[in-house]
């Protein structure tokens, strides 16, 4: 579990998480939004659908790729946190990157 | 399309500081970055962070303050939230930024996209509540979050710092679990040079250390055969000493084998690379200002080869006094200065290297350790394909699909190369790396389809840097 030791949840910016309300501080991204507020599973891959979340928290290694008010394989750790946003878990990849 | 004289890649110190150096000389720079403030990894969100914030982070840190405002002073067309997904040998350059692609063309490039860190396959390195170490730096860094009941796994210096900023902020970490074997002690001492530069670099580390002992924090030494345990997510890291089994409960467990160049953009331009056995990954060829193989295209920072945040600003500046000079065809004697300089700031990387040579446990993983974690293929399967005959990465790639998730291989080409190597008793220099494509990360359709109109928003990201 994570929590605040600077920065302070705001009421101005809440956006859901599969329809749970969570509250960002300002400078929050999606991923450190949702850290803190205890959730560890993004995505689940898809081959296996076993569950994953952030790994690198620097845009690197894609494991924390969610749905974002209905566009899939957003960076959820490079995604600013904004107030209202829809945010889902994604099962497996949707566009691909170079073959 | 906009042109630019110079375009740099990586708001780190090497990156702000080529855009300080080209900009000061009344050239156009832009600096494109895909984080949302400028500082790079070590300085990261330096801007927002308080008397508090810098006291827990140190006075390394702290010293990118005077960096980043030196940075924004400057006329940069400054561009953050840029990720730079393509860029041709001819130096345009194609980048996405909320959704819209951009093209920008220079006559110089600099990438200076620095570090990331290197693979680490274990078992159980994939469940959730498993991060990198650098991962829950940059919560705290940036976030002011602070993780409760982790064990640090792995070996190299930022292990110890993050511990000693995690106990300044007032969470010390369950454990240290190095991974080092401790003859790597006894075969890096002899590498150790003594000048000032080197001395310090020693006497940060010993303090480190000193303080996360200080503290109280288990520390336990020459571990091997670690596991990540868990159903769900990480419940539990267990590994052996000497033959005697632990097991420690964890809720977070952050993992770390040193840091190695980010490839990406000099790989996709076919950069010739060479492979540093000290550093165990591959760097990109370039003379001593920082120019690669391609005209124009120069590398600064620590996606030039690992030296740390100093140098990396001293070559910044350097590969942009490399440009001025060659437009200006008059020589500035401050080149001769910084080559001298980075030469004693670089002295005490022999002994890093060889102390934190990463293991031969995390260079050859066990039979059902994944490797690919996008696709999850497991070491065994790359194996198997190399015992069917299969010559290297490129065609482990095709038949495996490993390093064809959006990841595009950042976290799993280096460690097959090295299984590959490995298995195939030859060295990862002639087993090669794989053949990076743009682009660089997953695009969406819309995204390519809006390119080529939009030109770079100079009105609008101008405006944004007053606020
Ligand atoms: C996670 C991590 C944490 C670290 N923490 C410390 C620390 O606390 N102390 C320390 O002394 N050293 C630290 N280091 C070492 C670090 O590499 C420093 O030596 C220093 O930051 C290197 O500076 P640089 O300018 O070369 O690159 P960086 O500071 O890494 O800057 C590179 C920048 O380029 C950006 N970038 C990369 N690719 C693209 C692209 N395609 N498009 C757009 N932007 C891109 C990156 O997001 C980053 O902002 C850390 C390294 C890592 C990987
Ligand atoms: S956590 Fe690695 S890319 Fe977001």
């Amino acid at each position: 579990m994570l929590r605040r030791i600077a920065g302070r949840i705001s009421p101005d910016i809440v956006f859901e998480f599969d329809g749970r309300p969570i509250h960002a501080a300002p400078g929050d991204t999606v991923a450190s939004a949702l850290l803190a507020a205890g959730e560890t599973i993004f995505r689940s891959t898809p081959s296996s659908g076993k569950p994953r979340g952030p790994f690198c928290m620097m845009g690197v290694c894609f494991e924390c790729l969610v749905e974002i008010d209905g566009v899939t394989d957003r960076q959820a750790c490079l995604t600013p946190a904004r107030d209202k946003m829809q945010v889902r878990k994604q099962r497996g990849f949707d566009a691909t990157a170079s073959s | 399309m906009t042109h630019y004289d110079v375009a740099i890649v990586g708001a780190g110190p090497a990156g702000m500081s080529s855009a300080i150096e080209i900009s000061q000389a009344g050239f156009t720079a832009l600096l494109l970055d895909d984080q949302p403030a400028p500082g790079g990894q070590i300085y990261r969100s330096i801007e927002n962070a308080h008397t508090d914030r810098l006291d827990i982070l140190g006075p390394d840190y702290a010293e990118g303050k005077r960096l980043v405002a030196e940075f924004r002073s400057s006329s940069t067309t400054y561009i953050p939230n840029a990720t730079v997904w393509n860029v041709s040998r001819d130096l345009t350059l194609a980048y996405t930024r909320e959704g819209v692609s951009h093209g920008i063309s220079a006559d110089a490039l600099i990438v200076a996209s620095g570090a990331i860190e290197r693979p680490t396959p274990m078992p159980g390195w994939t469940l959730p509540g498993v991060m990198t170490v650098g991962a829950l730096q940059i919560l705290l860094k940036a976030h002011g979050l602070l993780a409760d009941a982790v064990v640090l796994v792995g070996s190299g210096p930022l292990i110890w710092l993050l511990a000693a900023q995690m106990i300044k902020a007032g969470a010390k970490p369950s454990a240290i679990v190095e991974t080092l074997p401790l003859s790597h002690y006894f075969k890096a001492l002899p590498k150790l040079r003594f000048n000032r530069p080197a001395f310090s670099y020693l006497k940060k580390g010993l303090l480190m250390m000193r303080s996360v002992k200080a503290a109280g924090v288990p520390v336990f030494l020459g571990a091997q055969g670690v596991a990540i345990e868990g159903s769900s997510r990480a419940e539990a890291v267990s590994f052996e000493i000497r033959g005697r089994m632990h097991r420690l409960p964890a809720e977070t467990v952050a993992l770390h084998q040193g840091i190695v160049p980010n490839q990406q953009i000099t790989r996709l331009l076919h950069c010739d690379h060479r492979w540093s056995e000290s550093q165990r990954s591959f760097l990109p060829v370039s003379d001593c200002f920082g120019e690669t193989s391609v005209a124009n295209l120069y590398i600064a920072g620590d996606g030039a080869g690992i030296g740390g945040a100093k140098v990396a600003a001293m070559q910044g500046r350097l590969a942009a006094l490399r440009i001025l000079e060659k437009a200006s065809a008059v020589q500035n004697t401050a080149t001769s200065e910084l080559l001298a300089e980075i030469e004693k700031e670089i002295s005490i990387r022999p002994f890093l290297e060889e102390l934190y040579l990463p293991s031969a446990e995390i260079r050859d993983p066990k039979e059902n350790t994944i490797v690919c974690r996008c696709e999850e293929i497991t070491a065994g399967e790359v194996r198997a394909s190399l015992a069917s005959g299969v010559p290297g990465p490129n065609q482990i790639k095709s038949l495996l699909r490993t390093g064809m998730g959006p990841c595009q291989g950042r976290f799993c080409g280096l460690a097959l190369s090295e299984i590959a190597a490995q298995y195939l008793g030859k060295t990862p220099a002639s087993v090669g790396y794989y053949r990076i494509r743009a682009p660089l990360k997953p695009l969406r359709l819309t995204e390519l389809a809006n390119m080529g109109e939009a030109e770079v928003p100079q009105a609008p990201v101008k405006q944004e840097l007053q606020k």
